[in-house]
């Protein structure tokens, strides 16, 4: 077990490694100088060189990766060139959105889609499952940003029973901030309910014709005793891997929700950098994105070998 | 009276019949064995026993269990008697185990399932159950996972958990098909020795005819659904009555005529060819493993000549057989053919085309995609002289008649055609492009014994008519028996004895190949008393 | 052919249909301003309504599927012809240098969501339609890479392989003449799959301005456009929206339908 942590922790690094690199190439790349761009065009040029020394522009790039990483691994992201502020700062004013509403959806589409999934397999064929299947696809084909739209539309506008957007902070109560990330969440988290029923519902499906179910079976287990004892365990073990992938998918949606709810989280940071050419904002957020997907991945290997003891000796 | 019997089932899947009007009995303590091709509907007949059956399946008739019919039952009553009353061991060993769950769990289950005993009781039955199917708790403790076993250990486990809670009848679907001969052996008595000692009641089912006679009280014979014949083993192997079923044993004892080999002329030479491994670090600093899969071998084939290889799985005669064809690269040693060195990996050597293959599943062979006469023309590929055109067309439309197809075949497509007929065309890919040596892997061992009896006087034909040479490669030494000259006994790498086959045969000298031998079920039973045997 | 795939092909063939048709006729001028006529209703002069600068949004809606489907199609194109490559590669070197690499790669490109590629491009190149289309189609070429070695390396233990291989072929020419064939059946029902993710991928990037910039209509920055005004016209993004669903599952569906065609293996499922 021990090895296969290490052995994972060591692919963690390098990726994250590589990962680093390449956003710190290719915003490296980026035409124009944040110098000239923070100053405007009649700049003079004594600022200008003073500014670019302030924001450690005019050092190697190896020396600027290195500190940009070192900065990263001690928990400063670098100066923001438009708001002169910690990054980090900004970031973690921000995080306190993101992540929990990432969390949220994701628990939400969990809930929806385990016993939507159980539903459908265990009905395979009859008139609920083709009902489920039915609605799965049409929850796949929803865009999360249109659904928030008309979520929007139906219960803040019409119904007034959540709020339209805004984010009241974490220091105006658990519950009202709560009732300010459910129509976000919601959002989020149908789609992903949806495909997370499907993937649920194959895998079922599929560990129902394994031949151990039949063992099972002759054992004298009923077919419902069947699915709990030997089945669900089994077929977690594809259902987890899209649980990982929707982590990633649903940190990164969260940056288009916040557009709609008008929520201050990562996602109108990255814009509101992007539109200002505030690269290191953007370069800081990206990776700690990245990081956040690839620790998911990481601990989503984790919980395989948690699952799987075939994993735990092979290695 | 009767532990089980069984009148009058029958048993239709949808719209389709399987089952037709079977009627058996099985005594306590009696093992039957039910035998016959595949769809002959032998499992089937175990499934209705358990009513584990497909969806759509429509069942009459009657299963009695003692004094309770089966069919009258409902689910929660079945589910009482299964694993209880009646227990299964299946073909499968590698799947038949949930992978997530150690072995303690999944033995222990029955026990507390029907039983409502508490977790420490039921597992102190389960390593009760495991040494006595040979899996003592001091070397197999209950945390070990199915993957940490062998096939043959999973068997044994797979056994325990049929017999936990001694039922009265224990029904066993192919158990040994997955396993090697000695394994197998190993299984029977295991299976023979419990049903005596419990007093049970074996249901075993079976294509291998061996297996049967070797240890079944009553034979019963199934074709297309129904028992065309019954009868204690001892009667029926002596006087047996239905055309169906001496068509079957003929076919198992078959001998194929082979024409005698040409005075030996080396072809295929290999010098101390060695194939090993590099497994992956299982430990960080430590050095990696290396398995020698292949050590050390050496081996002539004459021209003309037709050599077997044997040996249990695992022994290594994949991997030569990978290096002999140039898949896989040999780490020591030379082969060469017609004194020409064999190179691994190389497209261009023309030496290679002197050597082809027929593999053992038909129906992995062939690119679905391709026609036939693509796929048997494919050898050409690398020939600097292969025919087109009208000259290609003729030589597949030869090799399809040389094996028994008509050359109209080859615009058909693969999925078209049995596994007798494929295996057919395979060896036609094999002998289009006239190879010096021929190499078998496991050809026939998919086959019913019917159809495979028709594939080895086809090859014996073809020996007569083009002087055939070859390699054959397989676990089944009763086929090994019939179709070589010569024989080579492969274990854990190594070529351990060398004879000409009725030599090897009749008179082993390597312990290895004794035991082997020995453990090969055969057909020559009204010589050997079989029921004090276990006891 | 099965339900699935008939009801899937004449949806999504239905849009792609208005698309191409947009490209000789639209009902009126999708760039002709009628402010007087802004946010009209559905009815008999513009069938689904005008938006608020008076446009028709029928029109809008068939050239901006035009530019969704095209996004989607580049960039299917762009992941397919990289990524089947590389996976055949991978499949046919199996362990080696070549295929740890471009698995690692594969790993890496994973890392980065989707939309988070999309907004590093954007933010060093600016947003356009292209790089919209270059994000997505990095994207694509692990999703390519990883079903074409997955379903390759099965068959390269198969024994027709070994056969091809004794007969002398070398790895290019297997994969292309007997594993490529034999994975196609997966492209196939991948890429329907991969396309209907562009068109969401496109509505989602332009809907935050990351994808197509003004004047080009898509049906991701008519509802960009319809946000703000969603209260008052709801028609502005309902519609839009539809259209959007209404491709994705008619996509979805015709990928489906293919798959249970063409795989008999997975009508059989056992009990």
């Amino acid at each position: 077990m021990l090895r296969y942590i290490l052995k994972r922790s060591g692919s963690l690094v390098l990726s994250l490694a590589v990962a680093s690199l390449i956003i710190f190439a290719v915003t490296e790349i980026a035409p124009g100088d944040p110098a000239s761009f923070m100053l405007g065009l009649n700049a003079q040029p004594e600022t200008l060189a003073a500014l670019r020394t302030e924001l450690g522009l005019d050092v190697p790039k190896i020396q600027r990766y290195f500190s940009w990483v070192g900065g990263m691994l001690t928990g400063d992201f670098g100066t923001s060139y438009t708001y002169r502020t910690q990054v980090s700062e900004m970031v973690a004013d921000r995080i306190a959105v993101s992540i929990p509403l990432a969390v949220y959806a994701l628990t939400l589409s969990v809930i929806i889609a385990i016993p939507a999934g159980l539903f459908a397999a265990s009905r395979r064929g009859g008139a609920g499952d083709t009902g489920v299947m039915a609605a799965t696809q049409l929850g796949v084909a929803v865009p999360n940003f249109w659904f928030a739209m008309m979520l929007v539309l139906v219960f803040a506008i019409h119904w007034s029973w959540f709020p339209a957007g805004g984010f009241p902070g974490w220091d105006k109560g658990f519950g009202t901030a709560l009732r300010a990330l459910t129509l976000p969440a919601i959002a989020l988290a149908l789609p992903q309910a949806a495909i997370l029923t499907r993937v649920m519902r194959s895998a079922l499906l599929d560990v129902l014709g394994e031949d151990f179910m039949r063992t099972a079976r002759a054992k004298g287990l009923s077919p419902r005793q069947a699915l709990w004892r030997h089945g669900l365990r089994n077929a977690f073990i594809p259902v987890l891997t899209v649980i990982g992938l929707q982590f990633s998918f649903l940190f990164a949606g969260t940056i288009i929700i916040e557009q709609v709810f008008y929520l201050p989280g990562l996602g109108r940071l990255i814009f509101q950098s992007i539109s200002a050419r505030d690269l290191i904002v953007v370069e800081s957020v990206v990776m700690l994105v990245v990081f956040g997907v690839i620790m998911i991945n990481f601990l989503v290997d984790l919980a395989y070998a948690a699952i799987d003891p075939r994993l735990r000796t092979r290695a | 009276m009767s532990l089980l019997d069984i009148s009058n089932l029958s048993l239709s899947i949808g719209e389709t019949p399987v089952l037709r009007d079977v009627s058996l009995r099985i005594g306590k303590g009696e093992i039957v064995a039910l035998t016959g091709e595949s769809g002959s509907g032998k499992s089937l007949t175990a499934f209705s026993v358990m009513r584990l059956l497909p969806q759509g399946s429509a069942l009459s008739g009657a299963i009695r269990l003692g004094d309770t019919d089966l069919t009258a039952m409902d689910e929660p009553g079945l589910c009482a008697l299964r694993g209880k009353d009646i227990g299964m061991v299946f073909q499968e060993p590698m799947t038949a185990l949930n992978p997530v769950q150690t072995i303690g769990a999944q033995v222990s289950e029955p026990v507390r399932l029907h039983e409502g005993t508490t977790r420490a009781a039921a597992r102190a039955r389960a390593e009760d159950v495991l040494a006595r199917v040979g899996l003592p708790p001091d070397r197999f403790p209950l945390s070990r996972y199915p993957h940490e076993l062998s096939g043959g250990q999973r068997q044994r486990v797979v056994i325990a958990m049929a017999i936990v809670l001694r039922p009265r009848l224990l029904i066993a679907d192919e158990p040994t098909t997955a396993l090697d001969v000695t394994t197998q052996a190993q299984i029977l008595d295991l299976l023979t020795g419990l049903t005596r000692e419990d007093g049970m009641g074996l249901m075993m089912i079976t294509h291998d005819l061996a297996v049967v006679a070797g240890m079944a009280d009553r034979i019963a014979v199934m074709r297309e659904g129904r028992i065309v014949e019954e009868a204690p083993t001892r009667d029926l192997l002596t006087g047996m009555q239905h055309p169906y079923t001496k068509a079957l044993f003929a076919a198992s004892a078959h001998r194929v005529a082979l024409p005698p080999a040409p005075p030996p002329e080396p072809l295929l030479v290999a010098q101390n060819v060695t194939r090993s491994y590099t497994l992956r670090r299982t430990r960080l600093f430590a050095k990696p493993r290396v398995v020698e899969a292949v050590r050390d071998v050496s081996f002539t084939l004459n021209r003309g000549e037709r050599l077997g290889l044997v040996g249990e799985s695992g022994c290594g005669k994949s991997t030569l057989t990978r290096v002999l064809l140039g898949l896989d690269p040999a780490q020591a040693g030379r082969i060469t053919l017609n004194g020409a060195p064999l190179r691994a990996g190389s497209a261009e050597a023309p030496v290679q085309n002197r050597m082809q293959v027929v593999f053992q599943d038909p129906f992995g062979s062939f690119n679905p995609r391709h026609t036939v006469g693509r796929l048997i023309s494919e050898p050409f590929h690398a020939l600097p002289d292969a025919p087109g055109g009208q000259a290609r067309a003729q030589a597949i439309a030869a090799a399809l008649s040389d094996v028994g197809l008509s050359p109209d075949d080859q615009h058909r497509y693969i999925h078209e055609f049995s596994g007798g007929q494929r295996q057919r065309i395979a060896i036609a890919r094999a002998l289009i492009t006239r190879p010096d040596l021929v190499i078998f892997d496991e050809a026939v061992s998919a086959l019913d014994v019917s159809v495979r009896v028709r594939i080895l006087d086809l090859l014996a034909d073809l020996c007569r008519s083009y002087g055939l040479t070859w390699l054959f490669i397989s676990h089944d030494l009763s086929v090994v028996r019939s179709v070589t000259d010569r024989v080579l006994v492969m274990q854990a790498g190594k070529i351990v004895e060398e004879a000409p086959t009725e030599t090897l045969f009749t008179a082993p000298r390597h312990p290895y190949t004794r035991k082997l031998l020995a453990a090969v079920p055969t057909l020559d039973l009204p010589l050997r008393e079989s029921t004090e045997r276990h006891v | 052919m099965n339900r699935q795939l008939a009801i899937g092909l004449g949806l999504s063939g239905f849009f792609i249909l208005l698309a191409l048709v947009s490209l000789v006729w639209t009902p009126f001028d999708h760039t002709s301003l009628d402010i007087p006529g802004k946010l009209q209703l559905p009815g008999s002069a513009h069938l689904l309504g005008t938006d608020h600068l008076g446009r028709d949004i029928l029109s809008m809606v068939m050239v901006g599927a035009r530019t969704s489907v095209a996004v989607a199609l580049v960039a299917l194109v762009i992941g397919l012809s990289f990524g089947v490559p590389l996976g055949l590669a991978a499949a046919a070197r199996r362990g080696s240098w070549l295929d740890q690499t471009i698995m690692r790669g594969n790993d890496i490109v994973f890392a980065f969501p989707l939309l988070v590629m999309a907004i590093l491009i954007t933010a060093v190149f600016g947003p356009s339609a292209v790089n919209a289309i270059i994000a997505f189609g990095i994207f694509n070429i692990p999703v390519f890479a990883r079903v074409t070695r997955g379903a390759a390396l099965p068959l390269w233990e198969r024994e027709f392989i070994m056969a091809a291989r004794v007969a002398g072929k070398g790895p290019a020419r297997i994969s292309l003449e007997h594993i490529l064939p034999n994975v196609t059946n997966m492209l196939i029902v991948q890429g329907t799959i991969q396309f209907a993710l562009g068109i969401q991928v496109e509505a989602a990037l332009s809907f935050v301005g990351l994808g197509v910039q003004p004047p080009t209509p898509s049906l991701g920055r008519m509802l960009a456009d319809a946000q703000t005004l969603v209260t008052l016209a709801p028609h502005l993004a309902i519609v839009p929206g539809l259209a959007i669903i209404l491709i994705v599952l008619g996509l979805n569906l015709a990928g489906d339908g293919l798959r249970d065609q063409l795989d008999p293996r997975l009508r059989r499922h056992r009990v």
